[in-house]
C-alpha cells in the first residue's frame, strides 16, 4: 500500500474510474507490484493460507447459519439437521469445524516462524501486535463457535472458560452473571455466544487488513533477517509469491480435506455428540486441542486468580516480545544459542499442551508446573540474556548474496 | 558441536525421562482396551455393508428399541443411497408398523400409522418416564451414540490414528461393552444393586442388563446367529444412524484428492516455471 504501483489502466472507463476512486491502484501495489524479498521460504506461505482459511470459515460459517437454531432445545438438533437433510450438510459443518482447527495449525505455524526468524523485530513491533490481537479474537471466534452445538463439551466447555471471570475479585460472580445472561449457562448465554460468533470473524477480517497494511509499509522480514537493500534483493508479489503461495494452499489443502472426508471427528470429542445435559458432567472437561497448552498452565496454577491471569499473561506476553528479545539480530541462522532455545521452547508448547489433555493430578501437575515455569522463563529471563550473552554469527552483506553467494 | 551435548539434547532427554514416566503411571489402569474389529466402513474405501446393517436394523428393532430410542433417524433414511438399501416401499412399510402419535384435524390426539416421513417414535412418553423405568437414568439415544462412544487412545496411537485413518474407536468400543458381560463379578468385587458386571465398563459396573444372547434374533440370512455377530451388525447400524452419509463422505473424499494432488503438482511447476528466471 505504498507507492510502489504505476498503474495506468488500459480502458478509458477504468481510468475515468481511477482517477475517482484509485482502487486499482491500491491493489496493485498491494499483490502485484508489492516488493517480495526473493529468498523467502515456504514458512512465509502460511499468511496467504490464513487468508485462504479465514475465507473459508466465513463461507461455510453464513451457509452453516442459515440452517442453525441458536437455541437450547433445538441447537444440537439443528447441527444433526444440517448432518443429515441439508445438502451437502455434513460437508460444511466438517469444513466449518476442521477448518477451525486448520486454521489454529496455520496461525501457530505462522507464530513460530515470525519467532524464528525474529519477524517481530524494528520495524515491525506494530505489525506483529495486530498479529497478536488476530491471534486472541480467533481465540475467542474458535472458544464461542465450539459452544453452538450445545453438546456435552460445547456447554460444559463454556461452564469451565465463563467461570475464569468469577475469579475477579469483588466482582467476579456479578461479571459471570452479566456474561451468562442468567445464573448459569442457558439459552440467553447460546445467544450471545451466537451472535458474537457471527460478529468476530468481521473483527478479524478488519484487523487483517491492518496486518496486512502494516507489512505492506515495514516489508517483508526475511530468512536472512536482514533488510532488502536493493532491486536486487526482491521479486514482484505478482507473479512470484503468488504462484508459490498458491501452490502451498493446495498443499494445505490436501492435509485439509483428509481431516475432513477422512477423520472429520479426530479433532473433536465424542461427548460432544451427546447433547448439553446441565445434570450430568463429563469426566474429564477438555478444551479444543489449539487451547490446551493454555488450560495447562492454568491448571498449573493452585491460585484460581494467579492461574487465570497467567493463563492470560501467557497470551499477552507475546505482545511484548519485540523488546523482551534484546538481540539485535533477527534470524535464528545467524543465532546458534537462541535458535536451541527456539526448538527447546517449541517443545515445551508441545508438552504443554500434551499436559492440558492429561487429568490434572500427580506427575501431570508437577510437569505442568516444571513447563509453565520455563515457559514464562523463556520471555523474561532467556531472551533478555541472551541478547547480551549471545555471540552471533556475522551477516550477509545482502539477500542476494545470501541466496547466491559471493558470486553475486 | 559433535562431542559435547548440546541444551538441545540434554532438554529433550529431560523430556524422555518425564514422560517416561507419566506414561508408565498411566499403565496403572484396569479396564482393558476394547478390540479393534474388521469394519467395512473403516478406511479410505469404506462402504457399509448392505447386509450387515439390515440384520443390525433387526437387533435394533427387536431388541435395542424397546428401551432406546433412535430420534433423530427417520423412515425414509432407510431407503437412502449408502445405507440399509431398504426400497421407499419397504421403508414405508416398516413405518407403517410403528404408531405415531398426532392430532387430528379436529385437534384430538390419535395415534396414526407412520410414514417414511415420521422419525423412530421414542419407547418412552419423555426422558423422565425413560430414566423412572431404567433405574433412574434414561438409556441414550441411538441416533449419534456410535460417535458419542470412544475410549482413549493415548500418545504415540492418537498420532498414528490420524495417518492410518482408525476412526472406529466408537464401534469397538461399543462391540466391547456388547461382548463384554461377566455373570459373575470377580472375586471381591462388590456389586451395587441394580448393577451388571462388563469388563470394558468405566469401573466395570454397567445399568444395562446383558442385552444379546446367542439364537434371540433370527436372521434371514446365512449370518451366524451368536452375541459376537450380532453385536458387530447392530454396532454397524449404529455407526450408519450416526453418520448416514459417510459413504458419500469418503467416495467425494477420494475425489477431492485426486483433484487436489492433480492441481497442486501443476501450481508446483507453474511456480518452478516463474521461478526459474531469478534461481
Amino acid at each position: 500500500m505504498s507507492g510502489n504501483s504505476t498503474y495506468q489502466p488500459q480502458s478509458k472507463v477504468l481510468q475515468w474510474f481511477e482517477k475517482r476512486l484509485p482502487i486499482g491502484g491500491l491493489i496493485h501495489s498491494s499483490f502485484v507490484a508489492y516488493p517480495t524479498p526473493r529468498n523467502l521460504n515456504y514458512w512465509w506461505t502460511f499468511g496467504g493460507i490464513l487468508s485462504f482459511m479465514l475465507g473459508v470459515q466465513i463461507i461455510t460459517g453464513i451457509v452453516l447459519a442459515m440452517h442453525y437454531t441458536p437455541h437450547v432445545d433445538l441447537a444440537f438438533k439443528s447441527v444433526e439437521t444440517i448432518m443429515r437433510d441439508v445438502n451437502y450438510g455434513w460437508l460444511l459443518r466438517y469444513l466449518h469445524s476442521n477448518g477451525a482447527s486448520m486454521f489454529f495449525i496455520a496461525v501457530y505455524i505462522h507464530i513460530f516462524r515470525g519467532m524464528y526468524y525474529g519477524s517481530y523485530k524494528e520495524p515491525r513491533e506494530v505489525l506483529w501486535i495486530l498479529g497478536v490481537i488476530i491471534y486472541l479474537l480467533m481465540m475467542a471466534t474458535g472458544f464461542l463457535g465450539y459452544t453452538l452445538p450445545w453438546g456435552q463439551m460445547s456447554f460444559w466447555g463454556a461452564t469451565v472458560i465463563t467461570n475464569f471471570f468469577s475469579a475477579i475479585p469483588g466482582v467476579g460472580e456479578a461479571v459471570v452473571t452479566w456474561l451468562w445472561g442468567g445464573f448459569a449457562v442457558g439459552n440467553p448465554t447460546l445467544n450471545r455466544f451466537y451472535s458474537l460468533h457471527y460478529l468476530l470473524p468481521f473483527v478479524i477480517a478488519g484487523v487483517v487488513i491492518l496486518h496486512v497494511w502494516a507489512l505492506h509499509v515495514s516489508g517483508q522480514n526475511n530468512p536472512a533477517g536482514i533488510e532488502p537493500k536493493s532491486e536486487r534483493d526482491t521479486v514482484p508479489f505478482t507473479p512470484y509469491a503468488t504462484t508459490k503461495d498458491s501452490f502451498f494452499i493446495s498443499v494445505f489443502c490436501i492435509l485439509f480435506a483428509w481431516f475432513v472426508f477422512y477423520t472429520p471427528n479426530f479433532l473433536g470429542h465424542a461427548d460432544n455428540y451427546i447433547p448439553a445435559n446441565p445434570a450430568v458432567t463429563p469426566q474429564h472437561i477438555v478444551p479444543e486441542w489449539y487451547y490446551l497448552p493454555f488450560y495447562a498452565i492454568l491448571r498449573a496454577i493452585p491460585d484460581k486468580l494467579l492461574g487465570v491471569l497467567a493463563l492470560f499473561g501467557s497470551i499477552l506476553i507475546l505482545a511484548f516480545l519485540p523488546w523482551l528479545d534484546t538481540s539485535r539480530v533477527k534470524s535464528a541462522r545467524y543465532r546458534p544459542l537462541y535458535k536451541q532455545f527456539f526448538w527447546l521452547f517449541f517443545a515445551v508448547c508441545i508438552g504443554l499442551g500434551w499436559l492440558g489433555a492429561k487429568p490434572a493430578e500427580g506427575i501431570y501437575v508437577v510437569l505442568s508446573r516444571i513447563l509453565t515455569i520455563y515457559y514464562f522463563a523463556h520471555f523474561i529471563v532467556i531472551l533478555p540474556l541472551l541478547g547480551i550473552f549471545e555471540k552471533t554469527k556475522p551477516l550477509p552483506n545482502s539477500i542476494s548474496e545470501s541466496v547466491l553467494g559471493s558470486k553475486a | 558441536m559433535k562431542t559435547k551435548p548440546t541444551i538441545l539434547a540434554l532438554a529433550f532427554a529431560g523430556i524422555a525421562l518425564v514422560s517416561s514416566a507419566a506414561l508408565a503411571q498411566e499403565h496403572g489402569h484396569e479396564t482393558p482396551r476394547p478390540p479393534a474389529q474388521k469394519w467395512s466402513f473403516a478406511g479410505p474405501f469404506g462402504k457399509f455393508d448392505q447386509a450387515q446393517l439390515q440384520r443390525g436394523f433387526k437387533i435394533y428393532k427387536e431388541v435395542c428399541a424397546s428401551c432406546h430410542s433412535m430420534s433423530l433417524v427417520s423412515f425414509r433414511n432407510l431407503a437412502e443411497a449408502g445405507g440399509p438399501g431398504f426400497s421407499e416401499a419397504q421403508a414405508a412399510a416398516v413405518a407403517a408398523e410403528y404408531k405415531i402419535k398426532d392430532i387430528d384435524d379436529k385437534g384430538e390426539a390419535i395415534e396414526r400409522a407412520g410414514r417414511a416421513a415420521d422419525t423412530f417414535p421414542s419407547p418412552f412418553a419423555n426422558d423422565r418416564a425413560a430414566a423412572a423405568a431404567n433405574g433412574g437414568v434414561a438409556p441414550p439415544d441411538f441416533s449419534t451414540l456410535a460417535k458419542a462412544r470412544g475410549y482413549e487412545r493415548g500418545f504415540p496411537w492418537f498420532v498414528f490414528d490420524i495417518f492410518t485413518q482408525y476412526q472406529e474407536t466408537g464401534p469397538d468400543y461399543i462391540v466391547a461393552i456388547l461382548t463384554g458381560y461377566k455373570d459373575a463379578p470377580p472375586h471381591g468385587f462388590t456389586m451395587p444393586a441394580g448393577g451388571n458386571y462388563n469388563e470394558y465398563f468405566p469401573g466395570h459396573v454397567i445399568a444395562m442388563p446383558k442385552p444379546l444372547s446367542d439364537g434371540q434374533v433370527t436372521y434371514d440370512d446365512a449370518a451366524p446367529q451368536t452375541v459376537a455377530q450380532y453385536a458387530k451388525d447392530v454396532t454397524a447400524f449404529m455407526m450408519w444412524a450416526a453418520e448416514p452419509h459417510l459413504v458419500a463422505r469418503k467416495r467425494i473424499g477420494f475425489q477431492v484428492m485426486i483433484f487436489l494432488i492433480v492441481l497442486s503438482g501443476l501450481l508446483y511447476f507453474t511456480k518452478k516455471k516463474v521461478w526459474s528466471a531469478v534461481h
